[in-house]
């Protein structure tokens, strides 16, 4: 790195150490804004109820739900339906993208692969992952797995066909620029058809995450004994009407928390894009 | 191995091309589109020769052939003697003719530096720390050492297209493909590349083939411009240009030049007009 001794680069990085400071100033207007917004609906929410406003009459205040979220804090069950809704989701999740990636990459990258597979996951993708359910539950053991393949199933095709399009969508310029400086196939794949396609598989991962969570909440609500979306359910059977709504803003929360874990992980992944 | 630039290395004179009744047909047969009909010419060693033809008249079609990315279906293309494409040939590229691309194709995911390394690293000619090394040194010689840890999106088109050069130029290519690359450019950051090339040539005395549609650019840097027909692409006419070197934009305004402009401007037109007219029929 015999560049730092020179002025100029120095100089350089200089400028590039003072550029994040605007944005951090734009960033936190943001958060500001976001945070009078979110007060601003938490308001209107509890003027609707106190004013009977129709509709409304039967939603807990937030103050109500609040204190239901404060005394669920209290309870373990609570922490253990996170950790059980987290687990089944990144374990689908996770499966999804270790066969999604790997069969797009080969479907984007091998034309007569593409033509013997693509008709049927074409078939297989419209039926949504609760169609599944039934199916699921007759063929695998145990509620667990078959919880966790409905999940699989929401975010591998997602993923498959965005990576499958991410491969494709790669510029023909950039495959012969590799092969003119004598990369091989092989190479061409890790070094040009990989890298090339990971913003595509990343908006996959993104989508694909947020599929997962409104599976997840179905799921459990058809076979679970827990979790964040039994949760909800059973509060509603029980009728704790506060605790449904802490339900779904923990499910809520734990979509967002997801979505911005694969956020994290695609800016680092990705230095060159300003896409996430 | 820091070779790309040093003049001396040059002794061993190579990249003589070799286009013999060179034909292109795409989808023979059936649509039967001619691209490239006939292209008979000898590029010299150490020559820069230009292209100059309408868009789409099938100049980068030529340019393909010879790059091996297309193969050729009539003729026989050599280098320094060895056929490198003939029809039923297997086309083949290779880093001794290095295509730099009309939009640019540096790896947005790569650095600057880590760009220029690749042809080394994927040859396996030298390792990953070397190749770093004398990428990082190539680009302080010809002046881009402060740009070399950022990614290509951070850079205007200009400096991308020399960094590109410099990618081509460090695998000490027989030959460079240029494919109208200072086409996306505005025209004062064209000029100011137009002296970067002639600086490079001038230290490198690569055979440069050299395309595009821009006559003054082709008469400024050639020693000699073939204009070619709109499609199919034929040898039109051979201008040899006999300004000195090294040149400047300062010759554009010359009477040499001029003289030089004007003797083939009615052939280039002409063709333009060719090209223009068949693609309002084609439109209508």
């Amino acid at each position: 790195m015999n560049v730092e001794a020179a002025p100029s680069p120095a100089g350089l990085r200089a400028r590039n150490r003072t550029r994040p400071v605007p944005g951090r100033e734009v960033a936190s207007a943001a958060a500001l804004r976001g945070s009078a917004g979110i007060a601003t609906f938490l308001a209107l929410w509890q003027l609707g109820v106190v004013l009977h406003l129709p509709l409304l009459a039967k939603i807990p205040t937030p103050a109500d739900v609040a204190a239901a979220w404060l005394s669920l804090l209290r309870d373990p069950r609570y922490y253990l339906d996170w950790l059980v809704s987290f687990r089944r989701v990144f374990g689908g999740f996770v499966i999804a993208q270790a066969l999604g990636i790997p069969l797009g990459l080969l479907m984007g990258w091998k034309a007569a692969f593409r033509s013997l597979t693509f008709p049927v996951f074409e078939v297989l993708r419209p039926i949504p992952p609760l169609a599944w359910v039934p199916l699921s539950i007759l063929f695998w053991p145990t509620p667990e797995s078959s919880i966790t393949f409905v999940i699989f199933l929401g975010a591998f095709f997602t993923v498959l066909i965005n990576t499958l399009a991410g491969v494709r969508a790669i510029d023909e310029r950039y495959v012969r620029a590799a092969i003119s400086l004598g990369a091989t196939p092989a190479i061409v794949f890790r070094r040009i058809i990989l890298p090339g396609a990971l913003p595509s598989i990343f908006t996959g991962m993104a989508v694909g995450m947020g599929i997962t969570w409104s599976v997840l909440v179905a799921a459990e609500i058809i076979a679970g004994r827990s979790g964040l979306g039994y949760l909800t359910w059973e509060a509603y059977v029980a009728g704790s009407f506060p605790t449904i709504v802490v339900g779904m803003i923990s499910i809520g929360l734990a979509g967002y928390l997801s979505s911005a874990l694969v956020r994290i992980v695609a800016a680092r992944a990705m230095p060159w894009s300003k896409r996430f | 191995m820091a070779v790309a630039l040093k003049p001396d290395r040059v002794a061993q004179r190579a990249g003589a091309i070799s286009l013999r009744a060179v034909r292109k047909v795409y989808d023979p047969g059936r649509l039967d589109v001619v691209a490239v009909d006939g292209w008979t010419l000898d590029v010299a060693s150490g020559e820069f020769l230009a292209v100059v033809g309408p868009s789409g008249c099938g100049k980068t079609t030529l340019l393909n052939g010879i790059a091996g990315f297309d193969p050729i279906t009539g003729g026989e293309i050599l280098l320094d003697g060895e056929t490198i494409a003939s029809p039923g040939g297997s086309a083949r590229p290779s880093a001794d003719r290095v295509v730099v691309f009309q939009n640019g194709a540096l790896f947005p995911w790569k650095t600057v530096v880590e760009n220029v390394a690749y042809g080394p690293i994927v040859q396996r000619r030298l390792s990953r720390p070397l190749a770093l090394d004398e990428a990082r040194s190539l680009l302080q010689r010809v002046g881009l050492g402060e740009v070399a840890d950022a990614y290509p999106s951070r850079l205007s088109s200009g400096v991308q297209r020399r960094v590109e050069m410099v990618r081509a130029l460090i695998n000490d290519p027989k030959v460079l493909l240029l494919d109208e690359p200072f086409r996306a450019l505005d025209a004062i950051a064209k000029s100011v590349m137009h002296e970067e090339l002639l600086k490079l040539y001038d230290a490198t005395k690569k055979t440069i083939f050299f395309i595009t549609h821009d006559l003054d650019e082709a008469i400024l840097l050639a020693d000699r411009v073939v204009v070619s027909t709109t499609r199919p692409a034929r040898v039109k006419h051979i201008l040899a240009i006999d300004l000195p070197r090294p040149r400047s934009y300062r010759m554009m305004a010359s009477a040499a030049f001029l003289d030089l402009k004007r003797s083939v401007a009615d052939a280039v037109h002409e063709e333009a007009e060719k090209a223009f007219r068949r693609g309002e029929r084609e439109l209508a």
